[in-house]
């Protein structure tokens, strides 16, 4: 038993629903109890579908688990064929159907129904969401796509995006512009948009692309091994990653590599003078594993950030992100707790955090600016404009993306400039965001901690280090600390009170307050 | 300011009843623990469940709050599900472990869910077992919002329910409101009640752990929600007496419902008159501002929250709609009794749900607005039929005569939105 608040993952049946809603023509037919319909407003709400998922609920009741459910199963399957005439039926059980053991799979192949009918076995004690998708898309592909003729044009098959997923949309576009470009077809992009026959002719395609290896690396393996089909292994975020997919892709396909590079702004914007202020900016990084490792590489080699800290929610990844957070000289935090995420954010307290919806909400509590790179999704992370993020559009995207949160780059030289001036001053926050302009008080006894700073310390007193109620801070001090534009204030207090804790000091001076810069100083 | 219409000749309390069972689109009990915990503040809601019940609170609640929640899901491992002392024992030691770091927590609810019932985990037993060791400071009580048992209000029903029981007995002669509804819509029904000269009034549930209200044979209480069947029956069984009326939603709704409680307690007509009169007026005023864009307009309400057949009566004899169908989960006649009387026949009283089905007569009605859950709404949407999401009746303050003029406009949006978008080419 584990006491959970929020969580990063749904149950695995979710991820079975992700599969079958972003195909076409195929249905779920899914045991489980009333009130387990709610994942249809996943889907309707935060993904704004025009329709509702592809599935139908047996939602028994007490008084039916009495009785039969297992005939319950078989009635909701007979009219989910009659009414929907689907290409080809996927069943399983929730969390609670699970317990009960009616076999859906076994009741279904009974019917004798007239269109493949797959059975899932999902363990919702054991797996989560993305296992449920990965695991579907697997059981869909393995039992529909047969080794075929390959098409006379090279070609290759999409594998990955579902529905609910986290920019899939305009990734899949993106992507096959770049494939396009190359000359190389598109023969099926999988699970989205694809109807069981079209799976069933995947065989035609000469090797597959692997968007997301969270929710189709069984079924590329399974077309490696079953199909002859190679899969690409880098995934195509940021500059560095995109050009080394195109390589990639360049091999398997027998194509030139040589691709229209005119509409990728990343390198220019991150190069140009404007971003200078971006160095070394301190970030933490959290989502799953796939999008996390992209998008540090991406933070330290193309925009110039210093990673502090980087995680993931999904085990089944932890090993390649353990590497890589090696390799930057961390140790990956690999956890489905989100308290355990906000204590070491707390802890290293970031000027930046790239993360999910979640952390978004810990940035707000810490006062740290976030942007969110990773699902778990939000109504926000279906935007109507183009947005991706592979693909050298995806790379602008991002760049802008992640500098949004922060104070713009001449205006952070402007608040360093001008620190006490009555516009300038930092409460005033940065003022290409919403909230009201705040006038600076100008009484000298204003209080010590300006908005950003009180949110900072008073949100997490036991996450932190510094022992901020035995350290005094004398009132020169105080005064020049709040000389400190405000993003850069939080690090420079619990610079000093750790200074201070490490020499001895309880009273924190002027002097002490510059001695700390001096010893942080890099 | 015209008056309403009198009562119907004949209402919908003899009407035949569309029974259905086959597909509920419909959340599970569950979902109460999102306004309940805000209710009751001291209190923390301890679903002992699986990561579907997690999930299910986390998407409902729509965005998460900010704070550390005062709910929570011990999710059942593999190894919970293999023997059940172990279970056992791995509930007591999250709770330990919860109220360690939570001292402000005074009340916890272990909330049953469809795994922990089909496993038949006992979590009366285990509340009982957890007050000996929590209690004084801590009360440990247990409810169920299974969806194998409970649909989305219901939640709400089985914890005031399980409530009951243990309220302290009282001889004292009091008005019980029962019902959970925001503080400032409490504060109001409160202060209408203090101008009616009636006192002292209690709340179930009340705000926090050492406010709860006595119970005994000199207890009279009137409810605010019509989904709290089974809390009216463990009120009765301690000897309380409920005031029948129809539910305090829009002007008429609230004045037949104070003036059920007013002759209750021998309150003279010119004394209701005058604490009403202007409030009354008021609610009048602010209904008949959004009444113009219901009017003549037809609604079909899907079964969501148990308020249907109330709102239903708003709308029709206040707004001057039309009602087409009205579904319910369950339909209560005892307690809905005087609002079925006011609403007056025509409409399909429909209880239970298969929501394909259901669908279909959407479709053949293309109503003016459907009330539906968020499953439904934008595939109803996105085939050209407004919608009104059910979830906002709840969560929205919408009882008693301020608010009436907000419930008139919760319907009227919708449609309002569709008349001023203009998405066509520009001329």
């Amino acid at each position: 038993m584990k006491l959970t608040l929020w969580t990063y993952e749904g149950p695995p049946h979710v991820g079975a629903m992700r599969v079958a809603t972003g195909m076409k023509g195929l249905h779920y037919v899914l045991h489980a109890p009333q009130g387990d319909t709610y994942a249809d407003l996943l889907f309707t709400m935060i993904e704004r579908r025009n329709a509702r998922p592809p599935v139908s609920y047996t939602t028994f009741q007490a008084r039916d688990l009495g009785s039969d459910t297992a005939s319950l199963f078989k009635q909701t399957c007979r009219d989910a064929y009659e009414r929907f005439k689907p290409e080809a039926i996927i069943v399983g059980a929730s969390c609670t159907a699970e317990l009960i053991q009616d076999d859906p799979g076994g009741l279904a192949a009974s019917m004798g129904l007239p269109v493949p009918v797959i059975a899932l076995d999902l363990p919702s004690y054991q797996r989560k969401e993305n296992f449920g998708a990965d695991e579907t898309f697997f059981q869909i592909v393995k039992a529909l796509a047969k080794p075929m003729e390959r098409s006379a044009q090279v070609s290759c098959n999409i594998l990955g995006p579902t529905g609910l997923g986290f920019r899939h949309r305009d990734d899949v576009t993106e992507i096959t512009g770049l494939l396009t470009q190359m000359g190389v077809a598109v023969n099926v992009v999988a699970p989205m948009g694809a109807r069981p026959s079209d799976i069933a002719r995947m065989g035609a395609a000469h090797f597959n692309v692997l968007l997301y290896p969270e929710t189709a690396e069984a079924a590329a393996r399974h077309c490696e091994r079953v199909l002859g089909q190679p899969f690409t292994k880098t995934v195509p975020i940021g500059v560095g990653a995109t050009r080394a997919y195109i390589a990639e892709v360049a091999r398997l396909a027998g194509v030139s590599a040589k691709v229209d590079e005119s509409r990728l702004r990343l390198p220019w914007w991150s190069a140009s003078v404007d971003s200078t202020y971006l160095t070394g900016k301190r970030v933490y990084l959290f989502g799953d594993a796939t999008h996390v490792m992209a998008a540090a590489r991406m933070a330290r080699d193309e925009v110039g950030f210093e990673v502090v800290g980087m995680g993931c929610y999904n085990r089944e990844f932890a090993r390649p992100l353990r590497a890589l957070a090696k390799e930057f000289g961390l140790e990956a935090l690999i956890t489905e707790d989100y308290l355990e995420v906000e204590a070491a954010i707390a802890e290293l307290h970031p000027e930046l955090i790239l993360g999910t919806q979640m952390e978004r909400h810990i940035g707000k509590r810490l006062g740290i600016p976030c942007a969110v790179i990773s699902a778990p999704v939000h109504v926000q992370d279906f935007p109507a404009r183009y947005s991706p993020q592979m693909g050298f559009e995806g790379a602008n995207v991002m760049f802008d993306t992640w500098v949004h949160p922060l104070v713009m780059g001449l205006e952070e030289h402007l608040l360093h400039m001008f620190r006490e001036d009555f516009e300038f001053h930092d409460e005033a926050g940065a003022s290409h965001h919403g909230g009201q302009h705040v006038a600076r008080v100008e009484t000298p006894e204003a209080p010590v901690e300006a908005t950003a700073g009180t949110a900072a310390d008073t949100a997490a007193p036991e996450a932190g280090a510094a022992p901020s109620g035995e350290i005094i801070w004398l009132s020169d001090a105080e005064k020049e600390l709040r000389k400190i534009p405000f993003f850069v204030r939080g690090k420079a207090k619990r610079n000093t009170e750790k200074f201070a804790a490490e020499k001895g000091l309880t009273r924190i001076s002027i002097e002490t307050l510059y001695e700390a810069k001096a010893h942080y100083a890099r | 300011m015209t008056d309403l219409p009198p009562p119907p000749a004949r209402g919908c309390r003899e009407a035949p009843v569309l029974k259905e069972r086959g597909q509920r689109e419909v959340f599970c009990g569950l979902t109460g623990i999102i306004w309940l915990h805000r209710k009751m503040q001291d209190a923390f809601f301890l679903v002992v469940g699986s990561r579907t019940c997690a999930h299910l609170l986390q998407s409902a609640a729509g965005v998460m709050i900010f704070a550390e929640p005062r709910f929570g899901t011990a999710i059942l491992e593999e190894k919970d599900l293999a023997g059940l002392a172990d279970a056992n024992a791995e509930l007591d030691r999250e709770v330990a472990r919860l109220l360690e770091r939570r001292p402000d927590i005074r009340q916890l609810f272990l909330v049953g869910s469809c795994p922990s019932e089909v496993i038949k985990l006992d979590l009366d037993r285990a509340a009982e077992r957890l007050n000996v060791v929590h209690a004084p400071h801590v009360r440990v009580l247990s409810y169920t919002g299974a969806g194998t048992d409970t649909t989305f209000t219901q939640g709400e029903d089985s914890c005031l329910a399980a409530m009951v029981p243990t309220l302290p007995e009282t001889t004292a002669r009091e008005l019980l409101l029962v019902g959970s509804l925001p503080d400032v819509v409490e504060d109001q029904a409160l202060a209408l009640l203090a101008a009616l000269g009636i006192g002292p009034v209690r709340c179930l549930p009340a705000r926090r752990a050492g406010e709860m209200p006595g119970v005994g044979p000199d207890t009279v209480f009137a409810l605010v929600q019509p989904f709290l069947g089974e809390t009216h029956g463990a009120l009765v069984k301690r000897g309380a007496r409920h005031v029948a009326a129809p539910f305090p939603f829009g002007e008429e709704g609230t004045t037949r419902w104070l003036r059920a409680i007013a002759d209750e307690f021998g309150v003279s007509p010119e004394t209701f008159e005058a604490a009403t009169a202007a409030p009354r007026a008021r609610a009048r005023k602010a209904v008949a501002a959004h009444a113009e864009e219901l009017r003549g307009k037809s609604i079909f309400f899907l079964p969501d929250s148990q308020l249907e057949l109330p709102l239903a009566r708003f709308l029709t004899r206040e707004c001057g709609m039309t009602a087409v169908e009205v579904g319910t989960p369950y339909l209560h006649r005892d307690i809905l009794g005087p609002d079925l009387d006011l609403l007056a026949e025509g409409p399909v009283i429909s209880e239970g749900q298969d929501v394909d089905l259901q669908l279909d007569r959407v479709r053949a009605a293309r109503p003016d607005l459907t009330v539906c859950g968020l499953g439904l709404a934008n595939p109803l949407e996105a085939e050209g039929l407004a919608t009104k999401w059910a979830i906002e009746l709840v969560f929205s303050p919408v009882h008693f005569y301020e608010q009436a003029g907000d419930l008139a406009a919760l319907f009227a949006r919708p449609l309002t939105r569709r008349r001023i978008l203009k998405l066509e080419a520009a001329e």
